[in-house]
């Protein structure tokens, strides 16, 4: 690709929204624009993630010592299902449909989403639920203290008999999230099949939107078993049915099976975007092509196909027959191989690269060793034998951090990083950055590593006390956990005072290759408006001599104009 | 510059995409999605039924299938009388449309009748084991689609009196007619489930 050399004085600019209110209010309105509901969310995500990360940081000094001490252990249930629960439904998917919400119409060229009055109102749902998830910590009897997969019996129990009880209002949060999630998944299918730029066919699309769309399949898919299985335990606990009731001929199990059809793909939802946010990012900060593009994005559907065949490796131990477990042991196994594949195109995309540093590279980098660690672990335990050893044991925690924060949280911080100059129309401090990168990197791998071996030792998860033998492990978590916490502070000083008064950004900050990068940092209202580039090639041919769209220098130079 | 600026813009083409019509497409996937809540509780109450010693509760062998045969006859044939609704419509006979949407409308509601005559007939409720439990959510989750139907249906005879409403755009209507026929088959695989399968 050309090197545009852009004129400082154009992108001199006072007011970064050239077109549009420069004014906050709109982010607190009913408002339909992808780009300001897609900050909306990744606000909105992160606010719960501090809440979040307090509540690790109170279970994390709960276990700082073997004795159950700073809580009572009922409380410590409550707090376990609580952080899981807003890590999960308030901070992971929030973020994710933000990032989707304000990459995919860029992406593709698309000037906004399909439906942005649905988008509005899937956004919207969110502090609802939030604020009923939240309210759950003042009812009589405190909120649900089953741990975030709500396994009955325990989950149907309601000690004190009030209707209103902090699972009850569990299940509505979770039943409103997921109605927040199919409205976003409808929105993104359609969006992704229907408005794609001229040009633009499936083996022309970013990687991203390849990931995105698997992901959106995938709740559209699996989402609503997980709503069949609450809405039944929602009867369950407050009109006395009895579905997953044994005294009344119902099956326990049952719930098991609909919890995890649907959970274990959810993880897939979360983890397919940070591929996607990988296969993008590695490209732009090694210059180099990405390797096996048709391979990476195909690996998507594989991965997609297979996770709905997966889901009873988390059910090895609860009498589970045995011809059950090797098969699905089989299938599990199997997704090494897709994913395995994006693994070998990644590193053979970052081989010989000309490798830039930058604060997203390093976060990229973090995330894909971290995923290769987790990877590996992971095939450890769909091993029957080793499962039913380590399953319920802090290896399975360790096991899932190391993806659910080490690989997609990393992943998240990198595509802020690399987008935010893009959708702020500032650039963010370097230094900062690569501060918070060292602090969360090192404080993530202190907290989940050592839990390895607490976990190979056999310590059970869920306990607020524990044998004293593994009080060097915890020790060790409790301070990453910490460091960890302390490792916001440069991210919310980072992303408050550049927004405020950094830089101004260029169009194409990073010279990366893509249409989103064509467009005015921040982009218009409506993206390219009346007149969208004709793609060519996929957006990953840095050093080859093929152009990305038509009358490339033409956007460029508009792109430019626009300050 | 700005010499160099015309020319590109001279030999420009602003590329187009389409802004409108992915109604029916979002209305699809929605309706694949929806019909994997049915096909949970599906197989849930396939499970139950395989796994459990005693099934029915305390005194009931089974179902009376003649009043549900009766309402299975009138939920299907509205399938067929609101396509030619449709049919109607694109022949811009609005009256025709109109009236024939209205008798769907009626046969859907004489369906949640015999369905409300069937639930106070019946000797069981809700907390009867897990047979009473499926039951009434099966047949109640489904109902509530039909409701909705209906008040769908409602809302787009209600629509079709405004001027200049269909010109060009039935969006609304073949989705409504899509989630009638959506109904339809939920509703002929759950008596199938639940009043065949005894």
């Amino acid at each position: 690709m050309t090197i545009v050399n852009y004129d400082p004085r154009l992108v001199k600019s006072k007011n970064p929204y050239p077109k549009g209110p420069n004014d906050w209010k709109r982010f607190f309105s009913f408002n339909t624009d992808a780009k300001v509901i897609g900050i909306q969310y990744i606000v909105t995500a992160l606010f719960f993630l501090l809440i979040g990360g307090l509540l690790a940081m109170l279970i994390r000094g709960e276990l700082i010592t073997p004795p159950s001490d700073l809580f009572d252990p009922t409380v410590y249930n409550g707090l376990y299902t609580m952080h899981g629960t807003i890590m999960l439904f308030l901070f992971l998917f929030p973020i994710l449909s933000g990032l989707t919400n304000l990459l995919v119409p860029p992406m593709i060229g698309a000037p906004d989403m399909a439906f942005p009055k649905l988008n509005a109102l899937a956004f919207w749902l969110v502090p609802v639920f939030s604020i009923i998830l939240l309210l759950s910590f003042f009812v009589p009897g405190g909120p649900a203290s089953s741990g975030w997969w709500s396994y009955p019996p325990i989950s149907i129990q309601n000690p004190l008999g009030k209707i209103i009880n902090g699972e009850m209002l569990w299940i509505i949060a979770i039943s409103l999230s997921g109605i927040s999630s199919i409205i976003g998944a409808v929105n993104f299918v359609t969006t992704i099949i229907r408005m794609r730029a001229p040009g633009m066919g499936f083996f022309k699309m970013p990687i991203f939107i390849w990931t995105v769309l698997a992901a959106q399949l995938l709740q559209l898919l699996g989402l609503p078993a997980l709503t069949g299985g609450a809405i039944m335990l929602f009867f369950d606990l407050t009109f006395g049915t009895s579905f997953f009731r044994i005294e009344g001929g119902g099956d326990p199990v049952l719930f098991q099976h609909f919890f995890w059809f649907y959970s274990h793909p959810a993880v897939y939802v979360m983890v397919l975007p940070v591929f996607g946010i990988f296969s993008e990012l590695f490209p732009v900060y090694s210059r180099k092509p990405l390797f096996g593009y048709k391979f990476v994005a195909v690996a998507s559907f594989g991965i997609t196909i297979l996770s709905l065949v997966v889901w009873v490796h988390h059910m090895f131990y609860t009498g589970t027959p045995m011809w059950m477990r090797n098969l699905f042991m089989f299938t599990t196994m199997l997704i090494a191989v897709p994913t395995g594949v994006k693994v070998f195109a990644w590193i053979a995309t970052l081989w010989g690269g000309n490798i830039r540093l930058t604060t997203p590279m390093l976060f990229c980098l973090g995330g894909l060793f971290n995923f290769i660690f987790g990877g590996i672990t992971g095939v450890m335990l769909a091993t029957v034998p080793v499962d039913i050893h380590v399953g319920n044991t802090y290896f399975v925690v360790a096991h899932f951090h190391y993806i659910i924060f080490n690989t997609i949280a990393f992943g998240i911080f990198a595509a802020i990083y690399h987008w935010f100059p893009k959708f702020t129309g500032r650039m963010f401090y370097e230094g900062l950055g690569k501060v918070h990168f060292a602090l969360t990197f090192i404080g993530a791998t202190l907290n989940w590593l050592p839990l390895h071996w607490a976990g190979l030792l056999g310590m059970p998860r869920r306990v607020a006390s524990y044998d004293p033998e593994f009080a060097i492990w915890n020790v060790l978590a409790s301070i990453g956990a910490f460091i960890l916490g302390v490792a916001s502070i440069p991210f919310i000083l980072n992303m408050v005072s550049s927004w405020v008064r950094g830089k101004s950004a260029p169009p194409n900050p990073w010279k990366a290759i893509g249409l989103e990068w064509l467009l005015p940092s921040p982009p218009p209202h409506e993206n390219f408006e009346e007149d969208i580039p004709t793609v060519l090639n996929e957006p990953y041919c840095y050093g080859l001599d093929k152009p990305f769209v038509e009358d490339e220098q033409f956007y460029i130079e508009k792109s430019l104009k626009k300050h | 510059m700005l010499t160099e600026n015309q020319d590109l813009t001279l030999n420009h083409k602003p590329g187009h995409i389409k802004h409108d019509g992915h109604n029916i497409t979002g209305f699809i996937i929605f309706l694949c999605s929806e019909s994997i809540i049915f096909f949970a509780f599906f197989v849930g109450y396939s499970v139950l039924k395989i796994s459990a010693p005693v099934w029915y509760p305390e005194g009931i062998n089974g179902i009376d299938v003649k009043m549900p045969l009766i309402n299975t006859v009138i939920l299907v044939s509205s399938s067929f009388v609101i396509y030619f609704a449709e049919k109607f419509l694109h022949k811009k006979n609005l009256w025709g449309f109109r009236i024939i949407w209205f008798i769907t409308m009626l046969m859907g509601s004489y369906f949640v009748y015999g369905q409300y005559v069937e639930w106070s007939e019946l000797s069981f409720s809700l907390q009867s084991g897990a047979f009473g439990g499926m039951f009434y959510l099966l047949t109640g989750f489904h109902g509530l689609h039909v409701i909705t139907g209906i008040l769908l249906m409602g809302l787009m005879l209600l629509r079709s009196f405004l001027p200049d409403n269909y010109e060009g755009g039935e969006m609304g209507v073949e989705s409504v007619s899509l989630f009638w026929h959506f109904v339809d088959v939920i509703w002929i695989l759950l008596f199938g489930l639940i009043y065949l399968w005894q």
